[in-house]
C-alpha cells in the first residue's frame, strides 16, 4: 500500500530536478548582457505607465467562492461514487438531498447575478 | 516468441534480474524505480518535441500551407533546433518583477505537468504506480498548474501577465468542477478510482458507449484546463500578447511551452483511460506489447482532434467561457451523474440486460442534451425579445 507511493515520491524528485537541470545547462551556455531597456516591462514598446499590481475585478473572487463550494462537493462525491454499487437505495436518496442543497445554492448565486460577467 | 510478445515488460524484468545479482534487493528495487521515472520523463520530452512538430504540420496543412520542412527530412529535426535555440537564448528578467516568484514559476509548471505520469498506465503491466486513488491524484496534481500560472502572471510585473494569470485561474477552476463531475460518473460505473482498474473494467465495452455526455464534458473541460484553443483566452495574442508568460524568454519560456503540450497529452491520455478503454484492444491478451500501441494510437487520435479544433474554431470571450462552464456544462454533468446513478440502481433492481442498460443510458443522454438545448434556445429568445443582442451583452468597466 505505502510502497505504491515510493515511486510517486521518486518520480516527484526526478520531475522537480529536471527543470533545474535545464536551468543549469542554459546558465552555462547563454549570454548574460543585462541592459536597463531590456529589463523593462513590456508594454507594446512604450514606457510602462503605472504598476501592474492593481486592484482587480471582484468577479474573479465571486467565481472563486462558488468554486470552493463545488470543489468540496466533489471531495464528498468521489467516495460515494466508488462505493455506490455496495450501498443501498438510501445512498441515492442521500446524495439527491445533498446535491439538491448545492443546486439550490447555485440557483441562488445565479439569480443574484454572481455568475454574470459585468 | 513469448519474450517478444511482451518485449518491454520482459526486458525490464530481465534487467532487474541482472542487477539483482550484484546488488541487495532493496537497492535493485530503488534503481529500477528511479530508472522508470527517468524513462517516463525522457519519453515525455520526446513526445513534446514530436507534438510541437505535429501541431505545426497539421495546422499548416489545414491552413493550406506546408509547415516546417527545412530542418531535416520533412522538418523532423525542427524541434531539436527549436530546443537548442531556446536553451542558448538570453533570459531577460524585468527589473520590476517579483524575482523569486518569477524564477520559480517555470519549474513549478514543469513539475506539475510531469507528475500525473507517475500513475498513468501506458500499457498492460506498464504503469509506474497503481495507486487506488489514481484519478483523484491526477486531478489534484493538475490543479497545481493553476498556482504556477498565477505565479508566472503575477511575478512578471506586467499588466498583460497579471490579466492573463487571473483569467487563467478563473478559467481553470471553473472547468474543474464539471470535469470532476464527469469523472464521478465513471467512478460510479467502474466502482474504482484506480486507473488500472478503470482500464480493466472496459475490457468488453468502452465507457464512451454508456457515457457519451460525460466524455464530451470531459474533453471540453480538459481542453479548457490545458488552455487549448478555443479556450485559450489567458494567452490570447490579439489582446494579451502572450498572457501569463509574456515576460519569459529562453529556457524559462521553454518550460511553459513544454508544460502546455504535456498538459494536452495528459488530457488526451486521461480521456483515453477513462472513456476509450485505455490500452484495451483486440489480441492484447495474447500479445501484450500491442497494448502500448493501442494506447498511443488512441491518445494521438485525441491529440489530433484537439489540434484540428484549434485550427478550426475562433477563440471564446471570457464571459462566454465562464457561462459555458457554470451554466451549461455544470448542470449537464450534474444531471448526467444523477441519471447515471438512478439508471444504474434501477437496472440492478430489475436485472436489466447490459445491452438494454446501455440503450437506457443512450436514451437518457439524448433527453439531457435535448433539455439543455431547449433551455439555451429559450434563454436566447428571451434575450432577443428584451431587445438585447444576445451575442454582445458585455460592458467593460
Amino acid at each position: 500500500m505505502l510502497s505504491d507511493y515510493v515511486f510517486i515520491g521518486l518520480f516527484a524528485i526526478v520531475a522537480a530536478i529536471f527543470p533545474f537541470a535545464g536551468f543549469a545547462v542554459s546558465y552555462l551556455v547563454r549570454p548574460k548582457r543585462p541592459d536597463p531597456v531590456k529589463s523593462d516591462v513590456y508594454e507594446c514598446g512604450m514606457k510602462p505607465i503605472g504598476e501592474a499590481w492593481v486592484q482587480f475585478k471582484v468577479q474573479y473572487y465571486l467565481y472563486a467562492l462558488i468554486f470552493v463550494i463545488f470543489d468540496v462537493m466533489s471531495v464528498f462525491l468521489f467516495p460515494w461514487a466508488v462505493a455506490y454499487h455496495t450501498l443501498g437505495l438510501y445512498a441515492l436518496v442521500e446524495m439527491c438531498i445533498f446535491l439538491g442543497i448545492l443546486v439550490g445554492g447555485l440557483i441562488y448565486a445565479w439569480r443574484k447575478g454572481a455568475l454574470r460577467w459585468v | 516468441m513469448a519474450f517478444l510478445s511482451d518485449l518491454l515488460v520482459n526486458l525490464w524484468n530481465w534487467i532487474a534480474v541482472q542487477l539483482d545479482q550484484f546488488l541487495p534487493s532493496w537497492a535493485t528495487a530503488l534503481v529500477m524505480l528511479f530508472a522508470a521515472a527517468v524513462v517516463i520523463v525522457v519519453f515525455l520530452l520526446l513526445t513534446v518535441m514530436f507534438l510541437t512538430l505535429l501541431e505545426r504540420k497539421v495546422v499548416a496543412r489545414i491552413a493550406d500551407r506546408i509547415g516546417p520542412n527545412r530542418v531535416g527530412p520533412f522538418g523532423l529535426l525542427q524541434p531539436i533546433a527549436d530546443t537548442l535555440k531556446l536553451i542558448i537564448k538570453e533570459n531577460t528578467e524585468p527589473a520590476k518583477a517579483d524575482h523569486p516568484v518569477f524564477r520559480l514559476a517555470p519549474a513549478v509548471v514543469a513539475t506539475a505537468a510531469l507528475m500525473p505520469y507517475a500513475v498513468i498506465p501506458f500499457g498492460r503491466g506498464m504503469v509506474g504506480s497503481d495507486v487506488n486513488i489514481g484519478v483523484l491524484y491526477v486531478i489534484s496534481i493538475s490543479s497545481l498548474t493553476v498556482i504556477a500560472v498565477l505565479m508566472a502572471g503575477w511575478g512578471g510585473g506586467n499588466k498583460y501577465g497579471v490579466l492573463g494569470g487571473m483569467r487563467a485561474v478563473a478559467q481553470m477552476f471553473s472547468f474543474e468542477v464539471p470535469l470532476a463531475l464527469s469523472i464521478g460518473s465513471v467512478a460510479l460505473l467502474t466502482g474504482s478510482l484506480s486507473l488500472v482498474a478503470i482500464t480493466e473494467a472496459q475490457r468488453k465495452l468502452w465507457l464512451i458507449v454508456a457515457q457519451p455526455i460525460a466524455f464530451l464534458v470531459y474533453l471540453l473541460c480538459g481542453a479548457a484546463e490545458a488552455n487549448r484553443a478555443p479556450f485559450d483566452i489567458p494567452e490570447a495574442e490579439s489582446e494579451l500578447v502572450a498572457g501569463y508568460h509574456v515576460e519569459y524568454s529562453g529556457v524559462r519560456f521553454a518550460f511553459f511551452y513544454m508544460a502546455e503540450y504535456i498538459n494536452m497529452f495528459t488530457t488526451s491520455a486521461m480521456a483515453t483511460i477513462l472513456f476509450l478503454g485505455g490500452w484495451q484492444g483486440p489480441f492484447v491478451e495474447r500479445v501484450p506489447i500491442l497494448s502500448i500501441a493501442y494506447f498511443l494510437a488512441k491518445v494521438y487520435g485525441l491529440v489530433f482532434l484537439m489540434i484540428w479544433v484549434r485550427a478550426t474554431f475562433p477563440r471564446l470571450r471570457i464571459d462566454q467561457l465562464l457561462d459555458l462552464s457554470w451554466k451549461v456544462l455544470l448542470p449537464l454533468a450534474l444531471m448526467n451523474l444523477l441519471v447515471t446513478a438512478v439508471v444504474d440502481k434501477v437496472a440492478a433492481q430489475v436485472r436489466l440486460s447490459s445491452t438494454l442498460t446501455i440503450g437506457v443510458f443512450w436514451g437518457s443522454n439524448l433527453v439531457l442534451v435535448g433539455v439543455v438545448a431547449l433551455v439555451l434556445y429559450l434563454s436566447y429568445r428571451r434575450k432577443r425579445a428584451r431587445g438585447l443582442n444576445p451575442h454582445y451583452q458585455i460592458h467593460w468597466h
